[in-house]
C-alpha cells in the first residue's frame, strides 16, 4: 500500500497541555481517510501540525516519503499538500477572487495561477458569479466551496479537510461531500476530519478514531461503524 | 478665523505624525501580534540619521532621505535580530522583548551620541510663512501635511493595488491561514516592518524639521501617543490607527489652544479622559479590526 502521509508518535503541546499524544497515522494514496473523534480529541491540532503551522513537539511527519516534521507551511504546500481548515477561514474582508489570488502563491508563474483561477471559477460557477463580492458575504456553503477552491489552487496531491460540513444545511453538506468524492475520483488523497462520524464513514475508504489525543481504533469504515470504540470515543469527551 | 485656521493646520500636522506612527504600529501588530515598544527608537534612529548626514555635510534634502533610510534599516534590523527568533511567542513575551530592544537602543543613543539634544539646522526658508487670503500659514506645517497625506496615500495604493499589499491585508486578517496557502511568512513580516520603518522615518523628518534637534527620547513620546491612537482607532485596524492619530493630534492641539491657562496642566488628563470615554462607548475602537473567526 502506497502512503502519502505518515505520522509516527506525533505530539502537539500547548504549554502544559498535550493536545495530541503520540499519534501514528497512515494515509494511503488516492482515497479518503476519515479522522474521527469528539470535540477536543486532538484532530484539528494534528492537522495543523501536519500543515506546519503548529509546532510538532515530538514524533515525525512524513509526506510523500519525505520528512516534513520541521518544514515551513510554504514548503509543505509546495510539496503538494493543501488544507481547507476548520471554520473555513476565508478572508472575509477580501473579494472571492482575491482569496483565490492569494492561494496562487505556490502556483509557479502568474499565468499558471490565472489559468487555475479561471478553471476553478468554471468548476464552481457560484464563485465565478461572485468573484468581485466580499467573501464574508457568501453563505456558509459558498464559503466552504471557496475554501476548497482555494486549497485546489496549489493543485495538491493530498488535501486536508477539517470539518467541511460544520454548520451547513443538509443539502449543502451533500453538495460538499459530492465535491469530496469527485476530488477522490481525480486521484487526490484526502484526509477528512469530521465530527459527523456517520457521514464520514459513508464516503471514507479508511478510518481512524482519536480519543484524548491518541488513536483509539483504525480500520475499514464498515468494521468501525457501530463499533463500541467509536461510540465510546465520542462519549468519553 | 486666522487662529482657527492656524490651529487646524497644527492639528493636521501633529495628527499626521501620530497617524503615521500609529499606522506602523498597527501594521506590525496586525500581522505578528507584536506591540512594538521600540517603534519610537526607529523614529529616533531616523532623526540621528538626519543629524549625522548633515554633520557630514550632505545637502538637507539628501539628509532627509538618509534619515528615512536609517529608520527603514533599523526596523528591518530589529525584526531580524530580535523579533524573528520570538515569532509565534505570546503577546507578553513579544512586548517584553520590544521593551528590551527599546532600552538597549536608548542607552546606545545616550552613550554613543549624546544624552542631550543635538541640533539640526535646516535652511531658514523651511521655517518661513506665506500668506493666503490675508492669513499667515507656516511652510513647515503645510509641507508636513502634504508629506503625510502623500505617504498615507501611497501606502493605501500599495495595500489596495499590489500583490504584496493584498498579502498584507490578508495577513492582518488571518496570518496563519495565509501561511497555509503557501505564502512565505518572512516576506510578509519583513515588508510590514519595512513599511512601519519608512513611516517612522517620514515622521522623524517632519518632527526634526519642526523642532530642529534630536535627542534619545525623541521618538518615545510621540510613539506613546501613537499607541493611544491605535487603541482608540481599534487595535490592529489600519484605518483605525490613522483616524486615531488624527483625533489625538486634534485633541492635543485644541486643548492647548483653547483651554484657559489654569487648566493647562490637565491637558493630557483631559485628552486621555476623552479617549476613555470614547472606548467606553466603542470598546473595540472607532474602526474595529476585521479578524477571522480565530486568532
Amino acid at each position: 500500500m502506497e502512503t502519502v502521509l505518515e505520522t509516527s508518535g506525533l505530539e502537539v503541546r500547548y504549554g502544559p497541555v498535550r493536545a495530541v499524544r503520540g499519534i501514528n497515522l497512515v494515509v494511503p494514496k488516492a482515497g479518503i481517510t476519515a479522522l474521527l473523534g469528539a470535540n477536543g480529541a486532538g484532530k484539528t491540532s494534528a492537522v495543523m501540525a501536519i500543515a506546519g503551522v503548529v509546532p510538532v513537539s515530538a514524533g515525525t511527519v512524513s509526506i510523500f516519503g519525505q520528512d516534513m516534521t520541521r518544514a515551513t507551511p510554504d514548503a509543505i504546500v509546495r510539496a503538494g499538500v493543501a488544507i481547507s481548515p476548520e471554520g473555513r477561514r476565508i478572508f472575509a474582508s477580501l473579494s472571492v477572487e482575491e482569496n483565490l489570488i492569494l492561494a496562487g502563491a505556490a502556483a509557479g508563474t502568474p499565468e499558471t495561477a490565472a489559468d487555475r483561477r479561471a478553471a476553478l471559477m468554471q468548476r464552481f460557477p457560484i464563485l465565478g458569479e461572485r468573484r468581485r463580492q466580499l467573501a464574508g458575504l457568501l453563505s456558509g456553503g459558498e464559503q466552504q466551496m471557496l475554501a476548497v477552491a482555494r486549497a485546489l489552487m496549489s493543485e495538491p496531491r493530498l488535501l486536508l479537510m477539517d470539518e467541511p460540513s460544520l454548520g451547513l444545511a443538509p443539502q449543502m453538506v451533500d453538495t460538499i461531500f459530492g465535491i469530496i468524492e469527485e476530488l477522490r475520483a481525480e486521484g487526490i488523497s484526502i484526509l477528512l476530519v469530521e465530527q459527523n462520524a456517520a457521514l464520514a464513514l459513508e464516503v471514507a475508504d479508511h478510518a481512524v478514531v482519536l480519543a484524548n489525543g491518541s488513536v483509539a481504533a483504525s480500520g475499514a469504515p464498515g468494521d468501525l461503524a457501530g463499533d463500541d470504540v467509536l461510540k465510546s470515543a465520542y462519549l468519553a469527551a | 478665523m486666522d487662529l482657527l485656521l492656524q490651529q487646524i493646520i497644527n492639528a493636521l500636522s501633529l495628527g499626521g505624525i501620530y497617524a503615521m506612527l500609529a499606522m506602523g504600529l498597527a501594521m506590525v501588530f496586525s500581522i505578528v501580534r507584536l506591540i512594538n515598544f521600540a517603534h519610537g527608537e526607529i523614529m529616533t534612529f531616523g532623526g540621528y540619521g538626519i543629524f549625522l548626514s548633515m554633520a557630514f555635510g550632505f545637502p538637507p534634502l539628501m539628509a532627509l532621505v538618509v534619515g528615512i533610510g536609517a529608520a527603514l534599516f533599523m526596523a528591518l534590523a530589529m525584526e531580524r535580530a530580535a523579533f524573528r527568533a520570538m515569532r509565534g511567542a505570546d503577546v507578553v513575551s513579544l512586548l517584553i522583548t520590544s521593551f528590551a530592544v527599546s532600552e538597549i537602543l536608548k542607552v546606545l543613543f545616550q552613550n554613543g551620541i549624546s544624552a542631550r539634544p543635538v541640533p539640526i539646522s535646516f535652511p531658514s526658508s523651511w521655517s518661513g510663512t506665506y500668506q493666503v487670503a490675508g492669513m499667515t500659514i507656516g511652510v513647515g506645517p503645510t509641507v508636513s501635511i502634504l508629506v503625510t497625506l502623500a505617504s498615507l496615500g501611497l501606502l493605501s495604493f500599495v495595500l489596495r493595488r499590489t500583490a504584496i499589499g493584498l498579502s498584507m491585508r490578508a495577513a492582518a486578517e488571518d496570518f496563519e491561514m495565509l501561511r497555509m496557502l503557501g505564502v512565505k511568512a518572512n516576506r510578509v513580516v519583513s515588508m510590514s516592518f519595512a513599511i512601519s520603518g519608512i513611516l517612522a522615518g517620514v515622521a522623524a523628518v517632519i518632527w526634526t524639521a519642526q523642532r530642529g534637534s534630536v535627542d534619545p527620547m525623541m521618538g518615545f513620546f510621540p510613539v506613546l501617543k501613537a499607541f493611544i491612537a491605535t487603541v482608540l482607532g481599534g487595535l490592529g485596524s489600519l484605518g483605525g490607527a490613522v483616524l486615531g492619530g488624527f483625533v489625538i493630534g486634534a485633541l492635543e492641539v485644541l486643548t492647548q489652544a483653547f483651554l484657559p491657562d489654569s487648566l493647562a496642566p490637565y491637558r493630557d488628563a483631559i485628552v486621555l479622559s476623552a479617549v476613555i470615554a470614547a472606548l467606553l462607548v466603542r470598546p473595540d475602537g472607532l474602526l474595529p479590526a476585521k479578524t477571522g473567526t480565530r486568532s
